[in-house]
């Protein structure tokens, strides 16, 4: 297990990040501090920004033609967008979750044990087990599926399925997860359960959530920052930002009184 | 601030509000007429006043019933949440306040029965005093007006000093001529009432200034004279 810093200092810090997509401008120096230990909850209507900032944590965005970022990103002080830095090492580090479920078409053992095999984190079988079994029951999963390991992960629940997937996330031990609208196509319950699930990571991992629900930025963050226009308009508490705002667009947006 | 983009839930903001409107129309109403009751012995308009109160505790009830209403179906955040819990809060001010003026008319229809009475003048004083308080905390409440409602929770001193003249003034009636002890004593309680009406109305501009700007108003209220004996 890695170590968490102390709740509260800076693991990623971005300074004036610009990003664009060919002409387009997404990101306008933004600056922000995500801290360690902690859930930061990224809000704002579609286009704000606010994935465009998540992807260029684990630099998802490199993926992207035209793709280009200015400003600084650093992560426990290393810039994230050095030359030197190696990018599937950095998805080590940096995981994350999608929108949809997307497991492999592959047993639900083999999609946990698929990232710790890559990267080499187990030195036999035994090891491999272990990790696969502790990375299911961390994510809440263990009890479901213990007896159907070799079944295909395709075969879950959309719930289970996202659960698989934040397994198949910290099987290679990440010290950030990255969440882009992980809820968004589950249930009530089910989304309770991953709600449940980033409660309990938050010991161990830095979390960065995007979502499109209030609520759920409210209940499971206990950062929130809100985007516009690909600005950052206002990062706070949690309850801060719910209960009383201090910028208008902040309030607008989130009382439900845009445009 | 904008309208919401879904309009009903403006309008039944709005519609919270009117009930505020109404209830602390009809709270100042009951104040009103005991206190003229107790200046003018008009037992009539006391037992209106004793009766009125129902009214006012229903809607209460309106109010407290549809706040929970917006808060379950429109999970509301920031300054309308802040709005809704508001409601909730100066409702139940409201309310206090009509019960307070239902026992001072409760209270006017005794003295009005008893051969020996003191004088009422300095209670009709307070009473006066308070009502425009609760006027103006009802007015700044519907006028959102913050600066308004900052005046009233420092006027509270006002009350409490005058509170205490009333105070002594009936403890020396009662020592000058101890027939006058009953009446005055429930004199004491109608100007102890009173003053409570004024805290409630104070208690209101807290909430107001919560509503409107997320926090408590900063400074201790300056205290009057607790005439050295325990709340």
């Amino acid at each position: 297990m890695n170590m968490v810093q102390p709740q509260g200092t800076a693991k990623v810090r971005s300074r004036g990040l610009d990003v664009f997509y060919g002409e387009k401008q997404a990101l306008f120096g933004v600056d922000l501090d995500i801290r360690a230990g902690e859930v930061t909850a990224l809000i704002g209507p579609s286009g704000c920004g606010k994935s465009t900032f998540l992807r260029c944590i684990n630099r998802m965005n490199d993926l992207v033609d035209g793709a280009r970022v200015a400003g600084s990103l650093t992560l426990d002080g290393d810039d994230i967008y050095d030359r030197s830095v190696d990018v599937v090492q950095l998805r080590a580090k940096v995981g994350m979750v999608f929108q949809k479920p997307n497991p492999f078409p592959k047993s639900i053992y083999d999609n946990v044990a698929y990232g710790p095999r890559i990267h080499g984190k187990a030195a036999d079988q035994s090891e491999l087990d272990e990790i696969v079994m502790t990375s299911l029951e961390k994510a809440g999963l263990l009890k479901e599926v213990k007896d159907r390991l070799q079944e295909s992960g395709t075969g879950l629940s959309g719930g289970q399925q996202q659960r698989l997937c934040i397994a198949r996330a910290i099987a290679v031990e990440p010290e950030i997860v990255l969440m882009d609208e992980p809820c968004s196509a589950l249930d009530p319950i089910a989304t309770a359960k991953v709600e449940e699930l980033i409660d309990e990571l938050r010991e161990n991992y830095t979390i960065v959530i995007v979502t499109h629900s209030m609520q759920q930025a409210a209940r499971v963050s206990q950062r929130t920052a809100f985007f516009h226009l690909g600005k950052l308009i206002e990062v706070g508490d949690t309850e801060q930002i719910f209960t009383n705002p201090q910028e208008p667009l902040t309030q607008g947006y989130i009382t439900g009184r845009f445009g | 601030m904008n309208d919401h983009t879904v309009k009903s839930y403006d309008e039944e903001l709005t519609h919270l509000t009117s009930i505020i409107a109404r209830m602390g129309g009809m709270a100042e109403a009951q104040l009103s007429s005991a206190v003229q009751a107790l200046a003018n012995r008009d037992d009539d308009l006391a037992q209106r006043v004793v009766a009125g109160d129902a009214r006012v505790d229903e809607l209460d009830q309106e109010v407290q019933s549809f706040a929970v209403r917006l808060l379950a179906l429109r999970q509301p955040m920031a300054g309308d949440l802040r709005q809704i819990v508001g409601a909730l809060n100066i409702s139940g001010e409201i309310e206090r306040i009509g019960d307070y003026a239902a026992n001072l008319a409760k209270r006017c229809l005794i003295l009005n029965h008893l051969p020996v009475t003191a004088s009422v003048a300095g209670v009709v004083r307070l009473a006066e005093l308070v009502r425009a308080l609760v006027k103006d905390i009802l007015d700044a409440y519907l006028e959102r007006d913050l600066e308004k409602a900052i005046q009233v929770w420092g006027r509270d001193e006002e009350v409490d000093s005058m509170y205490n003249g009333v105070f002594h003034e009936l403890i020396g009636q009662m020592t000058m001529d101890s027939g006058t002890i009953t009446a005055a004593t429930h004199l004491l309680f109608i100007a102890k009432n009173i003053e409570r009406i004024g805290d409630h109305a104070t208690n209101i501009a807290e909430a107001l200034h919560f509503q409107i700007l997320g926090t408590q108003p900063q400074g201790l209220r300056p205290k009057g004279d607790t005439l050295g004996v325990p709340e």
